[in-house]
């Protein structure tokens, strides 16, 4: 931790004689807008931000060392709990990756059973997003609103894998459960609902002139700033620049459905919010088509070795989390287990322009810029 | 009541007061007891929840239960708090809560000061929460309940200014102060209609003083997890809650009796029932109107809550007392 913070500048004005101080204060871990156990120390003065620093580290399980003991099939479980609002990319990028050295064929099946259950994932993390985003601005209404639709994906999950936020739903090679009978039409019963309610939602909160003023022009940053901190997915998009690996380096099957990668210029909590509700609007986009298409038949499970055993050597691969680029690198030496494994997590990355954005900031604006960077904290210490 | 305070003092008389004192007081009491509960429950409605229905039937019995609770809990004092202000602070939030209510004619019949000047006794007596606001803040040691005290006490100085202003205007009107009276000018139309900008503006003033939802940011939870109030647990908790409440019945009856006619019916024919009754429901659309902007809105910036109140209200309120005296003194054969 930066020791410099803890001075705190005292000033007397020579004008009235007042004497002034900045205040530390102590944000976390345990407070209600940190989204889980992120603490930050802020100087202030008055209500204006004067220094900020992130302190993480309280969820750290050392998933990555961990990992290193285990077979490759065992570290699924781990990647649930790394970004535990969407698993099931977490779960995709380790398998990926694995996949990739190895170069096995996945069935069709298979493949759309994945993408199918990361898109729904990638809608039940933005309506998480938005009803915690709304609730650090203030309105309690919309969490609820959103968990409710929430539920119905988790209901879905739990159909489809039997858990409702830690799947372990992948498996190198394919998927662990079938699809069963019936699920396709509730999946698509639920896009068409939430269309629909995505309405609803602008209705309540994107008009509303409390909500626009507290967020336009807050938290803004341009395309360099963006690209030296290595932002990605929304944070990176807001800015301006098209970039979704969906789209610019397709994996699973995203090459054959057609979305729109939103992006907005103005780089501000407003951008980021319009972006997200967009996304979910491209997600459901993505899964109409693909529970058009769904296979009527077909394995689940591709043909792989009984004991994975990916060839020596390292590959690093990257896909598109609803957070933004996560990525997953693997060093094998053709044992059963990875020689070194390390995840590129976005919310981690994303979170360090934090410091950056809050300087000068007015202490309402803090809990309105965390949020629109969404972190999950799971990920952030992995 | 009246003819009470005409009477020589005697016993009596002082018992008479003591009684109807109590009566209030129990009045209110559970006036906020139930409040509570049913904010709890339409607020859960409309948020896709039950809300309370465990303790007695329909949870009829909740808010005894924690109030219960509240008054057995462990009475806490920080060690660094100033110990002094600290305690007084609940009741210089709490005492002027109940004092306001003296003028308030809930009907005809019911009322119990029949002051002059009462709206001035109203705003006048409600400006002394604000100090136990800010000592709540300061003496609590703690730097969330300081910011929370403070913007509380900015917020309420600045809105305290419009809400003045933009009753001046029924004053002109009706040529009194007195609450009474300015019911009884109501009779052919309510002052909402000739004084619309002037409710727009009390009714948001209104919302700022209560400190409630756009305007809640003294207790932010989401910043400043609870504002002026953080250290304080049990009873004198208990005491900034009903403070809370107690003025969100005062300001319900208020407006009721400023906009709304208080107990005059919608229509004279509708004079059979009887005034209580009137006034029981208006007021009751109020405190809900109260409960749905909460379930519905987000907070203001601290910033954005003084340039409205400032920038915006307050020469809305300006306007529309020019606008009343204008009008008024051309009725009055001045022009």
């Amino acid at each position: 931790m930066n020791h410099n913070i803890l001075t705190t500048h005292v000033d007397t004005s020579s004008e009235t004689g007042l004497r002034t101080e900045e205040m530390l204060l102590n944000v976390g871990p345990q407070h209600p807008s940190t989204h889980g156990v992120f603490r930050l120390v802020v100087k202030i003065d008055g209500e204006t931000i004067k220094e900020a620093i992130p302190v993480m580290g309280y969820l750290h399980r050392g998933t990555e060392k961990l990992a290193e003991n285990l077979t490759y099939t065992q570290i699924i479980p781990y990647t649930d709990r790394m970004d535990y609002v969407s698993a099931m990319t977490n779960n995709y990028v380790l398998c990926h990756a694995v996949e990739t050295m190895m170069g096995l064929e996945i069935p069709e099946r298979a493949q759309f059973l994945r993408l199918i259950a990361m898109e729904l994932n990638r809608v039940a993390s933005h309506l998480v997003w938005w009803g915690t985003f709304l609730l650090d601005i203030g309105a309690m209404g919309p969490f609820l609103y959103a968990f409710r639709d929430r539920e119905t994906i988790l209901d879905l999950f739990n159909e489809l894998c039997g858990a409702r936020m830690t799947f372990n739903y992948m498996r190198v090679g394919g998927v662990k459960w079938d699809a069963p009978p019936g699920w396709i039409d509730k999946a698509k019963e639920f896009v068409q609902y939430m269309k629909k309610e995505l309405n609803n939602y602008h209705q309540l909160v994107t008009g509303n002139e409390i909500f626009i003023n507290r967020l336009i022009g807050i938290g803004k940053f341009d395309t360099k700033t963006a690209l030296d901190y290595s932002l990605s997915g929304v944070m990176l998009r807001s800015t301006g620049v098209k970039w979704d690996l969906r789209k610019d380096e397709p994996y699973c099957i995203y090459d054959r459905f057609e979305f729109d990668v939103p992006t907005a210029t103005e780089g501000d909590c407003m951008a980021r919010y319009h972006l997200r509700m967009a996304e979910i609007e491209q997600s459901l986009r993505i899964l109409e088509q693909a529970l058009e298409q769904f296979p009527s038949e077909g394995e689940v499970m591709g043909k792989v070795p009984r004991v994975i055993r990916p060839p020596a050597g390292e590959t690093y691969v990257r896909i598109e989390s609803p957070r933004g680029e996560i990525g997953c690198y693997i060093a094998s030496q053709g044992k059963d287990k990875p020689w070194r494994l390390k995840f590129r997590r976005p919310s981690f990355t994303n979170l360090q322009i934090l410091p950056k954005l809050l300087q000068g900031e007015n202490l309402s604006n803090m809990v309105a810029i965390l949020g629109s960077i969404d972190i999950v904290l799971g990920e952030v210490d992995c | 009541m009246n003819t009470l305070l005409q009477q020589a003092p005697s016993w009596g008389t002082t018992l008479w007061f003591i009684v109807a004192a109590v009566l209030l007081l129990a009045v209110v009491l559970g006036f906020v007891t139930y409040a509570i509960y049913f904010e709890r429950k339409v607020i859960g409605w409309m948020q896709l929840r039950i809300g309370p229905n465990r303790v007695g039937p329909l949870g009829l019995l909740q808010t005894v239960a924690d109030v219960a609770k509240l008054l057995l809990k462990e009475d806490i004092r920080p060690q660094h708090a100033d110990k002094a202000l600290f305690t007084l602070a609940p009741i210089l939030a709490y005492a002027p809560a109940f004092a306001v209510l003296a003028v308030m004619p809930f009907s005809d019949s019911i009322r119990f000061a029949d002051l002059g000047i009462g709206l001035l006794y109203y705003i006048a007596l409600s400006g002394i929460t604000v100090l136990g606001v800010i000592t709540a803040g300061w003496a609590s040691n703690n730097k969330y309940s300081l910011i929370g005290g403070l913007r509380s006490a900015a917020q309420m100085i600045s809105y305290e200014v419009p809400l003045v202003m933009s009753v001046v205007g029924i004053v002109l009107l009706t040529g009194s102060m007195n609450l009474k009276d300015i019911v009884e000018a109501q009779r052919d139309v309510w002052n909402i209609v000739p004084q619309f900008i002037g409710f727009a503006v009390f009714i948001i003033a209104a919302q700022a003083e209560l400190n409630r939802t756009p305007f809640d940011l003294p207790e932010a939870e989401s910043e400043l997890v609870g504002g002026y109030h953080v250290e304080y647990s049990g009873f004198r908790f208990a005491m900034f809650m009903l403070a809370e409440y107690v003025y969100m019945f005062g300001m319900g009856a208020l407006i009721t009796i400023l906009f709304f006619g208080g107990w005059l019916p919608i229509h004279p024919s509708l004079d059979f029932i009887p005034g209580i009754v009137w006034f029981i429901l208006k007021f009751s659309i109020y405190v809900f109107l109260q409960f749905w902007i909460r379930a519905t809105m987000p907070r203001l910036r601290v910033d954005q809550l003084m340039s409205f109140a400032w920038k915006v209200l307050l020469p809305v309120a300006l306007f529309n007392i020019l606008l009343t005296a204008v009008v008024v003194s051309y009725q009055n054969g001045m022009f």
